[in-house]
């Protein structure tokens, strides 16, 4: 794939407050990114920065291998879907759509076609003439979706679209916004503090924590193979623990050894040890590589959440069988459960 | 509850009253225009002579002349003037913010007579020919400040994010602030502008400080009428009353005419 954005040593510095403390980042043709973290990481401020909405302190940005940094965003190919949608409340859904064409001088037969050609893709034929303040949110965010992407442009960055919708609506937006970004085959920039939205969505994820990039990779990657503690930690639950490596394949914690798969590290350095809660089996008490007590079941639906209290520390189990409240169990998991994270290792 | 009778009558009754104390010097004014006599108190018939003296003489005609032209374009430069700063001032920092709004009141609270001897002292001593001139400056400086006023609440409610969804859609600022902004703060940029054009129609301390060469509006002309006051005033007064009540019909009128056709579409 064709690289399309460059992202070159950014820094952001607000008045002393340092948002984005060097970011490197290249965003390839057609992809689908997301910057994944909590709020105030720095991902909007990042966002804002390619839409030339803010300058940054230092670093350069890259469109097309030009640097960017003194364009103004309307002269920018690159449109963006605002958080709270900031829609043209004087005008109608048409008229909203019609915005940036018009703009373009377009001839109104053209423009004509493409707004109801945009309404339809997002869903909303017929709606042309609706007042924009008397719609629904998930109605007002297709509408700033169709708004942006009728002007064709090579990126949409879409800064936490749906973070104003209910839950059963933004599942169905994130299904759709995946089909629409395959339909029109362009980049989209997706920033979200949802896990599970990136995850659902991404073709890559970047995550990032206190201004800076924690880790670059397909939703798979960063899920099962976190590379740091603050990863494992965001990307879903975990139990993460402390222990010691004590030869390739070989680590220590809670007082036992444990065969795993990672190898390369020094001996005897400490480690931070991720065990996703799905990956842990309830198994009886002699077949188990640990041993502990059931603390509490809770019925999630899908799942049972289970808390097991050994010798060392409460671990978070997750399963379809339910097991009996203090009841001892054994623990068990195969070596490749053990995801195994270098304490100095950040991107 | 025992004892409490209500009154069905007290409600239309003390709104009667109230508007009656309002609106009957009005309606005496407009019915002795009509009067066939010169007395402003005594009716002795009806005639319209008083409009046709009106309209004959020319010093009034002038008057009412000077008064529209100064009205309208001091509307207009003071509406403009105002806008543009409202505009800055809401995309300035705290300190400025205050600091200008601060300015911005000064005038406003000020005792007129303070600024009209200002403005008289300031044009006098930059040998500044009063007269026409003067006086719309005047009026446009006088103005403005409402116009202010009257704009920022609209720009406080504005989503800021729509400017900047203009510009990502291409437009440039210029683009942005008349297809997307000042549409957005219409209602406070025309109440500005009412309140700026009767500001400016009715004033008499400023004109009369800053005016010179025998321009006068029709303030002045009334204040300084030699002889007692004819009836020609009421005959103008009722025009001015007349064309008021069909601006205010219309202006209340229309937008609610526009609204119902919107809500009929949906």
């Amino acid at each position: 794939m064709r690289k399309l954005i460059e992202f070159k040593n950014i820094v952001k510095d607000f008045n002393g407050n340092l948002v984005l403390k060097g970011i490197n980042l290249t965003i390839h043709e057609n992809e689908f990114v997301t910057l994944l973290g909590p709020s105030g990481c720095g991902k909007t401020t990042l966002l804002r920065i390619l839409g030339g909405f803010i300058p940054q302190t230092s670093g350069e940005v890259y469109f097309e291998n030009i640097e960017i940094s003194n364009v103004p965003p309307y002269k920018r190919e690159i449109n963006t879907v605002f958080q709270r949608y900031a829609l043209f409340p004087h005008m109608n859904v048409y008229d909203n759509v019609a915005f940036g064409l018009r703009i373009k001088k377009q001839s109104e037969n053209i423009i004509k076609q493409k707004v109801e050609k945009m309404l339809k893709l997002v869903g909303l034929e017929g709606f042309g003439d609706r007042a924009v303040t008397l719609m629904s949110g998930g109605q007002q965010q297709r509408v700033a979706i169709a708004r942006a992407l009728v002007n064709e442009p090579m990126v949409l960055l879409l800064d936490e679209p749906l973070g104003a919708l209910d839950l059963k609506l933004r599942k169905e937006m994130q299904h759709e916004l995946k089909k629409i970004q395959k339909e029109v085959g362009i980049t989209f920039i997706y920033v979200t503090h949802d896990q599970e939205e990136a995850l659902t969505m991404s073709d890559n994820i970047v995550v990032m924590n206190n201004g800076e990039i924690q880790q670059i990779g397909g939703p798979t990657d960063i899920y099962n193979e976190p590379q740091n503690r603050f990863v494992a930690d965001f990307i879903g639950e975990s139990n993460i623990i402390e222990g010691t490596m004590l030869d390739d394949f070989s680590v220590s914690f809670d007082g036992a050894t444990f065969e795993c798969v990672d190898n390369g590290f020094t001996e005897g350095e400490e480690v931070d040890i991720v065990v996703r809660p799905e990956d842990l089996d309830i198994v009886p008490l002699e077949m188990g590589k640990m041993a502990g007590v059931v603390r509490s079941s809770l019925f999630k639906g899908v799942h049972y959440e289970i808390v097991v209290e050994t010798e060392f520390r409460e671990w978070i189990i997750h399963t379809t069988d339910n097991a009996e409240v203090d009841k001892r169990v054994g623990l068990h998991f195969f070596p490749e459960d053990l995801h195994i994270m270098s304490k100095l290792r950040t991107y | 509850m025992v004892g409490v009778k209500k009154n069905r009558w007290f409600a239309p009754l003390a709104i009667g009253s109230v508007l009656l104390f309002f609106y009957l010097p009005i309606l005496i004014m407009m019915i002795f225009s009509f009067n066939d006599s010169r007395s402003l108190t005594g009716w002795s018939g009806f005639s319209t002579q008083w409009y046709e003296a009106l309209f004959k003489d020319r010093e009034m005609m002038k008057a009412v002349y000077t008064t529209i032209t100064i009205a309208l374009a001091s509307t207009l430069v003071a509406t403009f003037m105002g806008t543009i700063t409202a505009i800055g001032i809401s995309k300035s920092r705290k300190l400025i913010k205050e600091l200008i709004l601060t300015v911005n009141n000064f005038p406003i609270l000020n005792p007129e007579i303070v600024t009209a001897i200002g403005l008289m002292l300031l044009f006098s001593s930059l040998s500044i020919t009063k007269g026409f001139y003067t006086m719309l400056i005047a009026h446009i400086i006088f103005s403005t400040p409402y116009v202010i006023l009257s704009v920022l609440p609209k720009l406080r409610q504005l989503d800021a994010d729509t400017a900047e969804a203009a510009l990502d859609l291409g437009a440039t600022p210029w683009q942005a602030l008349f297809k997307v902004i000042i549409p957005q703060i219409m209602p406070g940029v025309v109440s500005g502008a009412l309140i700026a054009f009767t500001m400016s129609f009715d004033d008499f301390v400023i004109s009369y400080f800053v005016t010179g060469n025998g321009v006068k509006n029709i303030s002045i002309l009334v204040y300084t009428m030699s002889k007692r006051i004819n009836p020609t005033i009421n005959a103008l007064s009722t025009i001015l009353v007349v064309i008021i009540t069909f601006a205010l019909i219309l202006i209340n009128v229309v937008p609610n005419m526009k609204k119902k056709e919107r809500i009929s579409i949906e």
